[in-house]
């Protein structure tokens, strides 16, 4: 047992955090909210020369074949952040999705690429009327020459007007379930921006009869919902992984605060009613990064992680909101000003906490996997 | 994070489990009226129970399972604080006699960091053994929180000290053999700075007790009276006047030794059997949405005192002090103990209410148990407001006013 990081990981923690303090300060992230170019490229390329990109891809594919555990300690310090950047879907989600398929061509093409930085992909799955899910996929993929015809329209599509390529999931005739990667050049999709409380970027992408090459599915029938199991708990882990950043953040700035703010002539941190809110977030952050430890280490090792994934993201997805909440309130005023950092974590957890399933999606699959 | 454990632990855990299986009834869990987290403790409604406790209490021994981290030399078997974390996760979750426990989760550790090779001579054979026990004399009418105001004054006499002074909320003082109690002994110093700890005799002439009756009508608690009591100086445990500070490093001790966190998940499984096979107003119960959310998350804060009890053991097998950690623990746990209760009562609905076991109480009426029994788990060892406030103050450097 061994509930900290190791040597690796803690050189790739210090890294993360110079490099992103220094590249990717709060000044960034507000001067992102109206980049015409959908996200900071400079920032993305400094990310790739880090070796970001590359982290979890497989060695094979000139990846440095690190592991999820690995990738959670960059994404911890991404939340921290709030990297106003396309990493998550295009690495923890779309390089992810490659490399698990058995698509050996489109892995070939498209996994040295994502390792390079090459690459930005970005995830398409919800539907109007829909919430996170796979069960109602109404967009389809008729089967035609050399491949297929998707029609349909996504929603809530991350950065989707900087995307390379979007990571699909259609309904086939059979009722099937196909997962693909659509280039973002083929005829036939538009895209209309759908402006969130978090700014990031995202977007209503319609397909009409867009046009895909069999060579771009990554997987099909049974074997994609497989995939997307896997997907979801790779995914929802990370998420887990980038709010507890966040919150450990805003505990930081928030025990800072408690300590310099002075009022009735003392530290607002020495009054109990202040020193209790900061011991909730401490209890409640340290909560949420031990569980998520657990839940990645048991992705990671390939275990049984079902439960544990589904009671990470519902918990953390609740108390991230909790901790965020108490931070504004300790800082008073100034965290109602757009000024102030703090209503950045708070939008970003936000989002966080609802992408990939929420809080009642998860708890709900606990229920099943306690039996119920 | 690697939370697997290592081939020694788990051929440890593996022993250990079996052993239970083996050596406990296969309805034992049903047996002890424990709730989660449980100060109290009036665990048998059966007297032949108490006959099978002791006879398996006595198998521990017999296999030094009782002191396992202690060091050879003294009994023990010089296990990790990981495997002492596994024996106290599973005897609770097993709800075993002796899991945990004042004499080797508080007692034992202390002695074997702050007594003298003299005192850990004389005390450590007779604790590993269970032979003696121990009551915790720290609370008094005035010093409750605030431990460092107690009253109870030892007049140091040369070759022995005089006690004056009166303990309260003394859990189990009377079934107990000896106190691990904290007094006054300079009475000019700075509060925090004039105490002491001793071990006294129950038996010493000049100390009587009163029973006093608890919220679930047992007798658990006691007053107990010091008039004019004697005690051999060598019973002064680590150094005079500094007590205080040897007391916090105890209470680190009591917070994660008295967990019982396999209570928790006992508890939690017997809730969802029961839910999966019943019915409510001609429905399943199971298929109540609000039934499954609640569930769900106390199933989650489970894996998380979990956790949370898991670090303690793995920060002090890396030689830290974990004193912020244990408080946070603490709090968790016993707030967790509280919610698990009145989620419990919700579920069950006005079957919960049922004080005694009955064809139609359900889960043996523990449910209207643990609603009052737990009320004492944010109270003792500490309040909730206490464990915050060592985290704030200490976990975060928030300044002490």
């Amino acid at each position: 047992m061994n509930l900290g990081l190791n040597t690796e990981q803690t050189i790739l923690q210090d890294s993360a955090r110079k490099f992103l303090q220094s590249q990717c300060p709060s000044s960034l992230v507000r001067s992102a909210r109206s980049d015409e170019a959908a996200f900071p490229r400079d920032l993305w390329q400094g990310m790739a020369d880090m070796g970001w990109m590359s982290l979890i891809i497989d060695e094979s594919y000139e990846g440095l074949g690190g592991s999820l555990s690995d990738l959670a300690v960059l994404l911890e310090a991404m939340g921290s952040a709030c990297l106003p950047a396309p990493y998550f879907n295009t690495v923890v989600v779309s390089a992810t999705a490659v490399q698990q398929s058995s698509a050996t061509g489109l892995k070939e093409s498209l996994l040295p690429k994502f390792a390079a930085g090459e690459l930005v992909s970005t995830l398409a799955l919800i539907e109007p009327g829909n919430s996170y899910g796979f069960d109602n996929i109404q967009t389809t993929a008729t089967a035609g020459i050399n491949g297929y015809v998707v029609n349909g329209t996504k929603l809530f599509v991350e950065y989707a007007q900087g995307a390379d390529y979007f990571l699909t999931v259609a309904r086939t005739e059979g009722d099937g379930l196909l997962v693909m990667m659509i280039e973002a050049s083929s005829s036939g999709i538009t895209s209309t921006p759908m402006p969130t409380l978090d700014y990031s970027k995202q977007c209503e992408v319609r397909f009409s009869e867009v046009q895909v090459a069999s060579d771009n599915v990554i997987a099909n029938g049974e074997d994609a919902k497989v995939l997307l199991l896997r997907l979801e708990q790779v995914s929802a882990v990370g998420k887990c992984s980038e709010m507890v950043g966040a919150i450990q953040s805003v505990l930081d700035m928030t025990v800072q605060y408690a300590k310099d703010r002075s009022q009735f002539g003392q530290a607002i941190g020495g009054f109990q009613a202040i020193q209790h809110h900061c011991a909730n977030m401490a209890v409640d952050v340290d909560s949420a990064r031990y569980l998520t430890g657990l839940a990645t280490w048991k992705v990671s090792e390939g275990l049984r992680a079902g439960k544990e994934v589904a009671m990470a993201k519902s918990f953390v997805s609740r108390v991230a909101i909790r901790v965020a909440k108490l931070g504004h309130q300790i800082h008073g005023a100034i965290s109602f000003c757009d000024e102030f950092d703090m209503h950045l974590f708070l939008r970003k957890v936000q989002a966080s906490s609802m992408a990939f399933g929420d809080c009642e999606f998860h708890q709900e699959k606990v229920a099943v996997e306690l039996g119920l | 994070m690697d939370f697997s454990f290592s081939e020694k632990e788990q051929s440890f855990y593996d022993e250990l489990n079996d052993f239970l299986h083996k050596e406990l009834p296969a309805d034992w869990y049903s047996k002890p009226v424990i709730w989660p987290h449980e100060y109290a403790g009036s665990p048998y409604r059966d007297p032949k129970d108490d006959e099978t406790r002791q006879a398996f209490v006595k198998k521990l021994a017999d296999k030094g399972w009782l002191t396992i981290s202690w060091p050879e030399e003294y009994g023990g078997r010089g296990y990790t604080n990981i495997e002492q974390a596994i024996y106290d996760e599973r005897m609770s979750y097993h709800l075993a006699p002796a899991s945990g426990g004042i004499s080797f989760g508080i007692v034992g550790p202390m002695l074997l960091r702050i007594g003298t090779p003299e005192q850990q001579a004389s005390w450590i054979p007779r604790i590993a053994s269970g032979e003696i026990s121990f009551w915790l004399g720290y609370s008094e009418p005035n010093a409750g929180s605030d431990l460092g105001s107690v009253g109870t004054f030892a007049r140091d006499e040369g070759d022995h000290f005089v006690l004056n002074g009166q303990k309260c909320w003394s859990s189990g003082a009377h079934r107990a053999d000896y106190s691990w109690m904290i007094v006054r002994t300079d009475t000019n110093a700075r509060k925090h700075q004039g105490c002491s700890l001793f071990i006294v005799d129950n038996k010493t002439p000049g100390i009587t007790m009163r029973p006093v009756i608890n919220i679930l009508g047992d007798h658990s608690f006691n007053e107990v009276f010091m008039e004019d009591a004697h005690v051999p100086k060598e019973n002064l445990i680590g150094e005079k006047n500094k007590g205080f500070y040897h007391l916090m490093q105890a209470l680190d001790f009591e917070r994660i030794s008295l967990v019982g966190v396999g209570t928790f998940r006992r508890f939690l499984e017997e809730l969802v059997e029961y839910v999966k096979t019943s019915q409510r107003n001609g429905r399943p119960l199971k298929d109540v949405a609000s039934v499954r959310n609640k569930l769900a998350d106390l199933a989650t804060r489970v894996e998380i005192a979990y956790m949370l009890f898991w670090r303690t053991g793995e920060m002090l097998d890396r030689g830290e002090e974990p004193n912020v950690e244990s408080s946070a623990l603490k709090v968790m746990a016993t707030e967790l103990a509280r919610d698990m209760a009145e989620t419990a009562m919700e579920i069950l609905g006005p079957y919960g209410q049922l004080t005694e076991p009955s064809e139609r109480t359900p889960l043996r009426a523990l449910v209207a148990r643990g609603f009052l029994e737990s009320i004492s788990a944010t109270i003792g060892a500490g309040t909730s407001e206490i464990q915050r406030n060592v985290i704030a103050q200490r976990g975060l450097g928030l300044p002490r006013v």
